[in-house]
């Protein structure tokens, strides 16, 4: 394996101004990697050589010539990344993993993904997801599923696993996922990846294709903290075309990666939330995340005991208020003004039957179900039981959020209640599938942001630990996401993911 | 709160203008009612004096200047219609409505 | 399915039995430079689909932006309404399938709408004052524009296919709801067009909305349902679509009285429903019935946040509230001093804006009424114009009017000036200047103009000198004649009396 791909952003950014290596060469070794494994894991949906080439070339041109062009590159500038087929990009298509748009172009570009171009990060192309983003395993797209990289029979988690699974590989350095009840983070932990859900508003939804409004955060996937502190301070900022956009930008995330990595903790009180760990956790989960506790402990930190005694409704509240935003956002997928359109078999060809084929052709069934589900959220009759409750269940999460941080600075938890599963195992039961989310969800629905790190193996397959903070306290989570990265690798004596299989063409042939 | 009927599952199919087999109405019958009745829990906490949240952070008067942007061009606009003439969409014959 | 043949009770003997109850929705499109919730620009008339942006047409991710001058309009709109306007407003979305909604919703607001509880007081013709409630005053975004090709009506039913121009979608929209309207009695259609027509004038005046019906930029929807005169519990009410004009609100209110009349007289039960004004046939057809299809899943915009208003904004807005034209009207009146039904002739010809402009430049109230009532009103019929389309203004006006105070023309040539002007030929003076126009005052030529009359008239002449001076009047018509009608009549009779020494 080309030692180029093992490097995190930031390691290769420095190679790049350092002149030891050129984009092309780095944008290359990752192409290479990608043609060699991505058959086997099917984490990419779209390949952008071309487009991601010419980006390279033109940063080795600027920063060959030198000069104040040169000066002025973003930090990241040259360093490849792959983009969760969630996002609109132009020139090149946008499928949110669903037949409904296959080969969709958008004549227009997600602001993150203006932001990539400004800085001048090449895209390698796009990455697979459940579709629509609806799913904990990435099994419901519908381009065929994403294998987990530390073992192929395994999901790389959801809704984006293809994000996950791309930088777990070495396909990419970075990424960016969407996060609505945990999309991020729950590929994060299962792939032993560090994933990001930022506050709510954080960064732009304008180009993320919408699910849940009110819950969505586009963020950062990577190997490293500090490269998710990097990319998340490339990528976030007011939009004025996002009207629920933060109006200040958050500041000082490299800042404070960069401070926890040096293990100190010394005044930070981490609060261990009870209704996040015991009965429905892996034993193996369970015993990485206390062990993880014993770290944070000895660096400094006071680990304290919060109660969130109403997150054991967020469960509900989230699949109410979720597939009742989701049902009204899927709306204009209808066969009019773009996507795909079928036509009924048989009977009149009426503008209403075509839409209704169109729908029933274009999307899954976990789509459906949650389509079917908010319809009937929000009917009439049904309002107030159900998404009238779930907002009010919000409101006490929220308050419950507010009540632990005053006792604590961050809160932690496993970021999943189990590791890895085995693909097809929840094909059954739609039910068993939404658990893998308690973990995350609370998270989305009070819009705090949220970190998992990985926190060792159980079954040898990664387990995820996550830090959650106040609104607009994202910085606390680089600090305490870096501080227990750097004391797990100085306890290993290695990253956790350099313990992953090797994946190339001599190990796929072998399975195959 | 009684859970989710096949006869709920086929006006919410209608209202939704998702077209499905009978088989496709019994089988997500079943697995609605399942999740229905495991979120139904909700309403037990939500009480009168609860106020409901639907924004998660608290912004307002997010407004915009009344000046003109850009628009896209009648080919970007076409460019992914499934039926169009030169310059407008096309679809088939609405039924219902006015 | 058509209904041509519905039965109806003359409208006399319906209010007999049956006491009307009315409801209206007034949309108003805003003439804001963009959409409600996109910088497309609201424009008519240009090609199909060139005003949109990705918002408009509903891509993939798409966020709508709240126009700031659009919430301003809102409020101006309620603050005219004397309605109340929220603390605390937010949007929502109204959920239902149609390919001229891009978004397969509406955002619109729901729970709590911008202005509530307001009133109109709408004066009548014959003075009597009627308050109409306004239950509330709300935003909302337009539909795109949908063309039924291929069927023989260009309408709906029997079409092969349409097609979609998002040009109008998401143009601001304000909804004015009426709270139920009882005690109209038979004056219920005469109400109905009197409102419409306030709440037009009304924002037409605010300049929030260009406010012509017949380009849809005041749209009304009329609700009319009967109460048996010994009843305490509202009818079933139908909502009739397509009132395109002030003359159709009455005569579908109207109607829509008379067709649920001989419903409920023959025992039968109104059918809750929406109807379809047809100004050709005067009627109302079947339109769909409200169904459950009509569940619109109303639920909180997330991709929006509420809007605050604070006193300090509501008062600067007020501060911008021109006179309300009722007010207007009635200092006008008396500033001019005219009778009752000269001002209700000016009002009706809808020349007020005229008059008053011509009254500021110079000329008086009766003056101004002259002419904009008299010759420019004949003028403006002859050739089948409005008289505010004619291209007389009242600079005009104030020019002839100060040409024949001069004595430099009469009024028969100041009316024909007038048609000169209308032509295109300039100003009244250019135009007196370049035909030679100007009253003839040279004695010579009057004299000459005379002797030859006096000449040809001898009996005439000795009328006149045996004291009949009406006899004057008839040297009067060949000197006009010699003259091209622009002696000075007042002078030419001096003349005669000169020549013959009287």
């Amino acid at each position: 394996m080309n030692d180029l791909i093992k490097l995190s952003g930031t390691e290769l950014a420095a190679k790049l101004r350092a002149g030891e290596v050129t984009s092309v060469q780095a944008v290359q070794a990752h192409l290479d990697r990608i043609a060699e494994v991505d058959g086997a894991l099917n984490a990419f949906l779209h390949v952008n050589a071309e487009e991601a080439l010419a980006v390279a070339a033109e940063v080795d041109a600027i920063r060959a010539a030198g000069g104040a062009e040169a000066q002025a590159l973003h930090p990241l500038a040259g360093v490849p990344i792959a983009i969760k087929d969630l996002i609109v990009t132009k020139g090149q298509p946008t499928t949110a993993a669903s037949k409904m748009l296959e080969g969709w172009m958008s004549p227009y570009d997600a602001t993150v993904i203006e932001k990539i171009r400004a800085a001048k990060l090449p895209m390698l192309g796009k990455t697979n997801l459940d579709e629509f983003a609806m799913g904990s395993s990435t099994e419901h797209s519908a381009y065929g599923v994403t294998r987990n990289p530390w073992n192929l029979d395994r999901i790389p988690g959801g809704s984006g696993g293809g994000s996950a699974a791309a930088v777990a590989s070495f396909e990419a350095p970075l990424a960016l996922g969407t996060d609505t009840g945990g999309s991020i983070r729950q590929p994060g932990a299962v792939t032993g990846t560090v994933g990001v859900k930022p506050t709510y508003g954080a960064v732009s939804r304008y180009g993320a294709i919408a699910m849940a409004s009110s819950l969505d955060q586009i963020g950062p996937v990577s190997r490293t903290v500090l490269d998710s502190a990097y990319l998340q301070e490339l990528i976030g900022g007011h939009d004025p075309k996002d009207s629920t956009s933060l109006p200040k930008d958050l500041e000082g995330l490299v800042a404070a990666a960069e401070a926890g990595a040096t293990g100190d903790l010394k005044g930070l009180r981490v609060g261990v939330i009870k209704e996040l760990t015991g009965e429905g956790y892996q034993e193996g989960v369970q015993a990485r995340f206390n062990e993880s506790l014993e770290l944070l402990k000895a660096a400094g930190a006071e680990i304290v005991e919060v109660s969130c005694p109403n997150f054991k409704y967020a469960l509900g509240a989230y699949y109410l208020i979720m597939p009742s935003e989701v049902s009204s956002n899927l709306a204009k997928f209808d066969g009019v003004r773009f996507g795909q359109r079928v036509l009924p078999k048989e009977g009149p060809l009426t503008i209403e039957r075509v839409m209704a084929a169109t729908r029933a052709a274009g999307f899954g069934d976990e789509v459906k179900r949650r389509i079917i589900l908010g319809t009937y959220a929000l009917s009439a009759g049904y309002y107030d039981a159900y998404y009238g409750s779930a907002q009010k269940v919000r409101t006490l999460i929220q308050r419950d959020f507010d009540a632990a941080f005053e006792q604590a600075d961050v809160l932690v938890s496993p970021t999943a209640p189990t590791v890895a599963f085995e693909l097809g195992k929840n094909d059954n039961d739609p039910l068993a599938m939404y658990l893998n989310d308690v973990a995350t969800i609370p998270a989305n629905l009070a819009g705090v942001p949220g970190i998992t790190v990985p926190g060792g193996l159980s079954e040898d397959l990664p387990v995820g630990i996550q830090f959650l903070a106040p609104a607009f306290e994202d910085a606390r989570l680089y600090r305490a996401g870096a501080a227990l990265e750097a004391l797990l690798e100085k306890q290993w004596g290695h990253s956790l993911i350099s313990q992953a299989p090797a994946i190339d063409s001599a190990s796929i042939a072998q399975e195959a | 709160m009684s859970a989710i009927s096949r006869e709920d599952v086929v006006h919410l199919a209608h209202l939704a203008h998702i077209e499905m087999s009978d088989a496709e109405l019994d089988k997500m019958t079943g697995e609605l009612d399942a999740i229905v009745g495991a979120i139904a829990s909700v309403s037990e906490v939500a009480s009168s004096d609860v106020p409901a949240t639907s924004h998660p952070i608290p912004l307002t008067n997010v407004l915009r200047e009344d000046t003109v942007g850009q628009t896209l061009s009648i080919d970007e606009v076409l460019l992914n219609a499934p039926d169009s003439d030169s310059d407008r969409f096309k679809v088939p014959a609405i039924l219902d409505g006015e | 399915m058509s209904n041509y043949t519905d039965e109806l009770v003359d409208f006399d003997e319906a209010l007999d039995r049956y006491d009307p109850v009315l409801g209206f929705e007034v949309h108003v499109e805003l003439n804001t430079k963009t959409k409600m919730f996109s910088d497309a620009p609201n424009a008519f008339g240009d090609d199909p689909n060139t005003n949109v942006t990705p918002v408009d047409l509903g891509l993939p991710g798409v966020l709508p932006v709240v126009n700031k001058t659009a919430v301003e309009y809102s409020i101006l709109i309620g603050l005219a309404l004397n309605c109340q306007i929220a603390e605390k407003c937010g949007f929502a979305r109204k959920n239902y399938f149609y390919p001229d909604t891009p978004k397969n919703f509406q955002t619109s607001q729901f729970e709590d709408p911008i202005a509530f509880d307001g009133y109109l007081d709408i004066e009548l013709e014959d003075g009597e004052v009627f308050r109409v409630e306004i239950e509330r005053a709300h935003m909302e975004e337009d539909a795109g524009k949908l063309t039924h090709m291929g069927g023989s009506t260009g309408r709906i039913q029997g079409a092969d296919y349409s097609l979609v121009d998002y040009n109008r979608a998401g143009v601001p929209l304000v909804e004015i709801v009426t709270k139920p309207i009882v005690g109209a009695g038979k004056r219920a259609p005469e109400l109905a067009k009197a409102y419409v027509a306030a709440v037009r004038e009304i924002v037409k005046n605010l300049g929030v909305s260009d406010a012509k019906m017949e380009r849809g930029n005041v749209r009304c929807d009329a609700n009319v349902s009967l109460m048996p005169k010994d009843a305490d519990k509202f009818g079933t009410r139908t909502e009739t679509k397509n009132v395109n004009s002030l003359r159709a609100v009455e005569h579908a209110v109207r109607f829509e009285i008379e067709r649920h009349a001989a419903v409920l007289d023959s025992g039968a039960k109104i059918v809750q429903e929406t109807r379809h004004w047809h100004e050709d046939t005067r009627t109302t057809t079947s339109g769909r019935p409200k169904s459950d299809a009509d569940d619109y899943r109303y639920f909180p915009e997330p991709d929006l946040v509420p809007i605050v208003t604070t006193a300090q904004w509501i008062e600067e807005l007020r501060g911008r509230l021109p006179e309300p034209p009722a007010e207007r009207r009635k200092r006008l009146k008396a500033e001019w001093n005219y009778a009752d039904k000269e001002f209700r002739d000016v009002v009706n010809a809808g020349v007020l804006d005229e008059i008053e402009q011509t009254v500021a430049a110079g000329a008086t109230a009766a003056v101004a009424r002259k002419w904009w009532m008299g010759e420019i009103a004949r003028l403006a019929k002859a050739a089948d114009k409005d008289i505010s389309d004619l291209g007389v203004t009242p600079a005009t006006i104030v020019e002839l009017n100060s040409l024949i105070e001069g004595k430099k023309i009469n009024d028969k040539i100041a009316r024909q000036v007038l048609e000169f002007v209308i032509a295109g030929e300039g100003t009244p003076s250019e135009i007196v200047e370049k035909r030679s126009l100007a009253v003839v005052n040279d004695d010579d030529a009057l004299g000459k103009a005379v002797d030859d009359a006096m000449a040809a008239m001898p009996d005439v002449v000795e009328k006149i000198k045996g004291g009949k001076m009406q006899a004057i009047g008839a040297l009067m018509g060949p000197v006009m004649k010699a003259t091209r009608g622009q002696a000075d009549a007042g002078r030419v009779r001096e003349i005669v009396m000169e020549k013959l020494g009287l």
